[in-house]
């Protein structure tokens, strides 16, 4: 099966950080032991909230752009794969470059490593390993009309901006749709029963 | 209504989002793209091929013409290696001979008997050791054997007998005469 319709959607207001992401990223045989994905916290001080960073197969990609070694490529159903290994010096241009900080430099074993999207899965139709165990689908991967029917109040979108440089991504983020405000501050400290009729969504058409 | 998503499945852009036709000529031999990457054209192909055999053949002239040079050259003078004395029944001595470079090995096989052979395995030019116990000598590289008295070989990779030091007696000095191609 050519997987060319199935997308990769990263929605991070899902995320409960359970690490399973984390876990079953370093059982793949490819790089055993070691996890290709972040699971990072936004403001630790102040939320538990976290985030999956996966590699976001960029359509220009700023790794190899800045790669000295000719060693990073993009291969033609646009995922931007791990360093080649005998043309990486390991010398951590693209960890610098990369505006979502996915690269990640082994010194030991002079070689880039990051996210390839588990490619000898994905390249044959099968899911991401993150995708198949997230518990709360926040790595989800399937077709546009799925994500659509699945995530309502969600759209996914591709294209990034950092300073002057645009970004548009093969990997989607899922951002809420239309203006985002709480109808009701919801104090969610509050006793279940104080709650009720304080629906934080109401505003919102479904 | 389902999102329509831009389809991903060309190639890579370029930053500035120009055309590739506006795009530096490094662009094209440093692609992003694996496929492009890959791509070796027919007359690139043919160009390494064409090279590659053209330096193999000025190699070949290069290494007759060192021949034909060294053809002139007289033959490397007598040497002194050591006294019968300094040498036991089975022992044996490193000496270079003809050049500096070029390590010989000397071993006393019996009373009257030497031989002596260049140090360097004619596989890959590792230190070769004596074994009169065995009759050998034994290259640790890759396990190779020669023959003790004639230097030819015996087991293991290496392609021709280590080059015999022809020997001389004189008033119980030993002195390397020259250098034969080879036992047999």
């Amino acid at each position: 099966m050519k997987p060319d319709h199935l997308r990769f959607f990263i929605d991070p207001s899902r995320c409960i950080g359970c690490q399973s992401c984390v876990q079953a990223c370093t059982e793949c045989d490819t790089h055993r032991g070691e996890s290709m994905i972040h699971l990072e916290f936004i403001d630790r001080a102040a939320s538990v909230q976290t985030v999956p960073v996966v590699c976001m197969h960029c359509d220009q990609p700023t790794c190899a752009e800045v790669c000295p070694a000719d060693a990073i490529k993009r291969t033609a159903d646009g995922v931007v794969q791990s360093a080649r290994k005998p043309r990486c010096i390991a010398c951590g241009n693209c960890v610098v470059a990369c505006p979502f900080g996915v690269p990640e430099v082994h010194e030991e074993r002079k070689l880039m490593m990051k996210c390839d999207m588990c490619y000898d899965r994905t390249s044959i139709g099968k899911k991401p390993m993150c995708a198949t165990v997230c518990p709360s689908q926040a790595l989800y991967y399937g077709t546009a009309e799925e994500i659509d029917r699945l995530r309502p109040m969600s759209t996914p979108s591709n294209r990034f901006q950092f300073g002057n440089q645009v970004i548009t991504t093969r990997v989607f983020v899922m951002w809420p749709r239309g203006p985002v405000t709480l109808a009701v501050p919801l104090d969610i400290t509050a006793p279940l029963a104080d709650r009720a009729g304080a629906d934080p969504f109401a505003h919102v058409e479904l | 209504m389902a999102t329509p998503i831009p389809e991903q499945d060309t190639i890579s852009i370029p930053p500035d989002g120009r055309p590739a036709a506006e795009q530096p000529a490094w662009r094209q031999d440093f692609p992003i793209d694996w496929p492009q990457d890959e791509y070796v054209e027919r007359r690139d192909f043919v160009k390494f091929l064409t090279l590659t055999s053209f330096a193999f053949v000025v190699g070949q002239f290069w290494i007759a013409g060192k021949q034909w040079l060294r053809r002139g050259e007289a033959p490397p003078g007598a040497l002194r290696i050591a006294s019968i004395a300094d040498i036991a029944v089975g022992g044996s001595l490193v000496f270079d001979y003809p050049g500096v470079h070029d390590s010989c090995i000397l071993v006393r096989l019996s009373d009257t008997e030497f031989v002596a052979f260049g140090q360097k395995c004619t596989h890959l030019s590792c230190a070769v050791i004596p074994k009169p116990e065995e009759g050998v000598f034994h290259c640790p590289c890759h396990e190779g054997l020669f023959d003790l008295r004639t230097g030819r070989q015996l087991a293991g990779p290496p392609p021709r007998p280590l080059p015999k030091v022809t020997l001389a007696v004189r008033d119980g000095e030993i002195f390397a005469t020259g250098v034969a191609a080879g036992g047999a």
